[in-house]
């Protein structure tokens, strides 16, 4: 039968174990060889949209790469899917911007930050998301197919 | 009560009661969004209203925890806590951190950082205030002549959790790398180290409503905490599927998170067999009920919904869809919510003196707020798998197909109610329990 002290050395052990692994995993990922994301394309536009897309919690609505709030549409392709013009329109509405009922914050933005939004959807369109970007932005993936 | 000093607890349960009946609040507000009643749009769009309802829970959630560790330190010590005002001093100034954080998503004062969009500017004050929290209990035990495995179990957790705070609020220019650091924090949390606060919660619970052997329940406390990191360290792989990192992600990711039910299950077949094998009959039944619910709800949220949808070939299709509301939110109400309402209800009798163990409100606020969850989490499931058909498979737009899915929000809005209930009848019977006394002291069952 188990005991108290050989439970502790089993709870001990297998976290010291996997905490090891886990760290040497977060290292592989991030070693330059294996980067998806093209992290060389990342310039003060993109950051300049990442700023923006946090300050504005663009997050607590839409989804990126599958992450946020389930509210409103997956922004991963946008840019092959509607063209920049219409998120132009979107980020430059004088008012909320409501298709199909649900209603968005009016942002109202300048052509810089709009730009720079822009740029920062164009670099997480690019990102090789092991498949993922293939499934949520069907469009996306019916244009590659139709180049091809 | 054995110590005067466990009284504090009682204010940060207050607390919890404020702040848990505001974020069912909010989320009220954002379930009429989704059926298209978005009135107060220009004043609580959607994404403020997440971010309330998501940082209340954390809030509400680590405020119990607080609270569970000042009830449960000095009684594992066997001694007062190093100080109560500093405990005080504590518990104000989280409460004025977590107001002005939330005061502030009304003015567009965030990160944007999905559960950790407290602005860095506060998650200062937030470092300062936790070191506060760890100093007194770390004290406490570090003066302390006994020192169990159940309070360095619950300490641990607490520590780990103020640890895992800081890679959140590091700045990355990269969106990959931030997404990939924020799950160090929010993933590693609740399927970590948040797991050793429950546990270490339910290992005292149980050693106080069942009377079984202390020694006997720590030795599987261990065994469920090493369970927990075994599986959930390297189970944060299945956050990192599809977001721009490596495949070696989908293989650990899929093994390791297809192993955290181990924990869950271990937890509640714990809890069921002690609670059987016990002799003490405990006449807080009610403390019982949210304790054995705890354990039981949390392997079926937490364990089989996590399950559900955490292999890679099931999870590209999921992934940023309903599906993972439906997890979350019988995950946090099983696991987290449960185990703090359950502290609670075992605390309230033994600080106040008055023993209103059985009362049919305390029951009935069981019974509602559990069936009226597992309603919005059938509504959360059918809306989610409707999506992922619909948007995923049959190429719906993402608007037409919330569209159809709106329905079910009206279910999942109506068994709120039934769950607000539940929630308002317990904090109905946290007030009649009145404040904490030392006519309390030593009165314990």
């Amino acid at each position: 039968m188990l005991s108290k002290s050989q439970a502790r050395t089993f709870f001990l052990g297998g976290t010291v174990v996997t905490f090891l692994v886990f760290i040497g995993l977060t290292v592989y990922s991030f070693m330059p060889s294996n980067d998806q994301t093209h992290h060389e394309k990342i310039d003060a536009q993109v950051i300049r949209g990442k700023e923006i897309w946090e300050s504005n919690n663009c997050m607590g609505c839409h989804t990126i790469m599958g992450e946020g709030g389930y509210y409103a549409p997956e922004l991963t392709k946008v840019v092959e899917r509607r063209g920049e013009g219409y998120i132009k329109a979107v980020l430059q509405s004088p008012i909320p911007w409501g298709p199909k009922g649900r209603k968005m914050v009016k942002y109202e933005m300048n052509d810089a930050d709009t730009e720079a939004m822009i740029a920062y959807f164009k670099w997480i369109g690019q990102l090789d998301l092991n498949g993922f970007d293939r499934v949520v932005s069907p469009l996306a993936q019916d244009e590659e197919e139709v180049t091809e | 009560m054995k110590y005067k000093s466990q009284k504090v607890a009682y204010w940060f349960f207050a607390l919890c009661m404020l702040l848990f009946a505001l974020q069912i609040i909010y989320g009220f507000i954002m379930g009429f969004a989704r059926i298209g009643m978005d009135g107060l749009h220009d004043w609580i769009p959607f994404n403020t209203a997440r971010a309330v309802h998501t940082n209340l829970l954390v809030v509400w959630l680590l405020t119990g925890f607080m609270g569970a560790a000042y009830y449960i330190i000095p009684e594992e010590a066997q001694r007062e806590l190093m100080s109560v005002k500093l405990a005080y001093v504590q518990l104000i100034s989280l409460a004025i951190v977590g107001v002005a954080a939330i005061v502030g998503f009304h003015f567009n004062i965030w990160e944007g950082r999905k559960f950790l969009e407290i602005p860095r500017e506060l998650d200062f004050l937030v470092v300062i205030n936790v070191l506060l929290f760890l100093g007194i209990i770390l004290t406490t035990l570090w003066k302390a002549e006994r020192r169990t495995t159940t309070a360095l179990v619950l300490t641990m957790g607490l520590v780990f959790a103020a640890l895992l705070y800081l890679p959140g609020m590091i700045w990355f220019d990269s969106q990959v790398t931030d997404s990939f650091f924020r799950w160090w924090v929010v993933h590693l949390w609740v399927e970590g180290v948040w797991e050793l606060i429950m546990g270490g919660i339910l290992s005292y619970l149980l050693i106080k409503l069942t009377g079984v052997d202390r020694e006997v329940i720590e030795k599987w406390l261990y065994v469920i905490v090493g369970l927990t990191f075994l599986s959930g360290l390297l189970g944060t792989g299945h956050h990192y599927y599809y977001i721009g990192v490596n495949k070696i992600w989908l293989i650990v990711g899929g093994v390791f998170s297809a192993l955290e039910p181990l924990a869950f299950l271990a937890m509640a077949l714990f809890a069921v067999n002690m609670y059987r094998k016990g002799e003490k009959s405990h006449p807080n039944k009610i403390a019982l009920f949210w304790t054995i619910g705890a354990s039981i709800v949390s392997f079926v949220g937490a364990g089989l919904l996590g399950f559900a949808h955490t292999l890679p070939q099931t999870n590209i299709f999921t992934h940023g869809t309903l599906v993972t509301a439906m997890h979350g939110h019988y995950a946090f109400w099983g696991a987290y919510a449960m185990i703090v309402l359950a502290i609670i209800s075992y605390a309230l009798p033994n600080m106040t003196g008055r023993k209103r163990y059985n009362t049919t409100q305390g029951h009935m606020a069981f019974w509602l707020s559990n069936v009226g969850m597992l309603g919005m989490t059938v509504a959360f499931g059918v809306a989610g798998v409707a999506q992922v058909y619909l948007e995923r498979k049959q190429k719906l737009d993402f608007m037409d197909v919330q569209n159809e899915v709106a329905v079910h929000f009206v279910v999942l809005l109506l068994c709120a109610s039934l769950f607000t209930t539940g929630i308002v009848m317990f904090i109905i019977e946290f007030i009649k329990y009145g404040r904490p006394t030392d006519e309390a002291l030593e009165k314990e069952i």
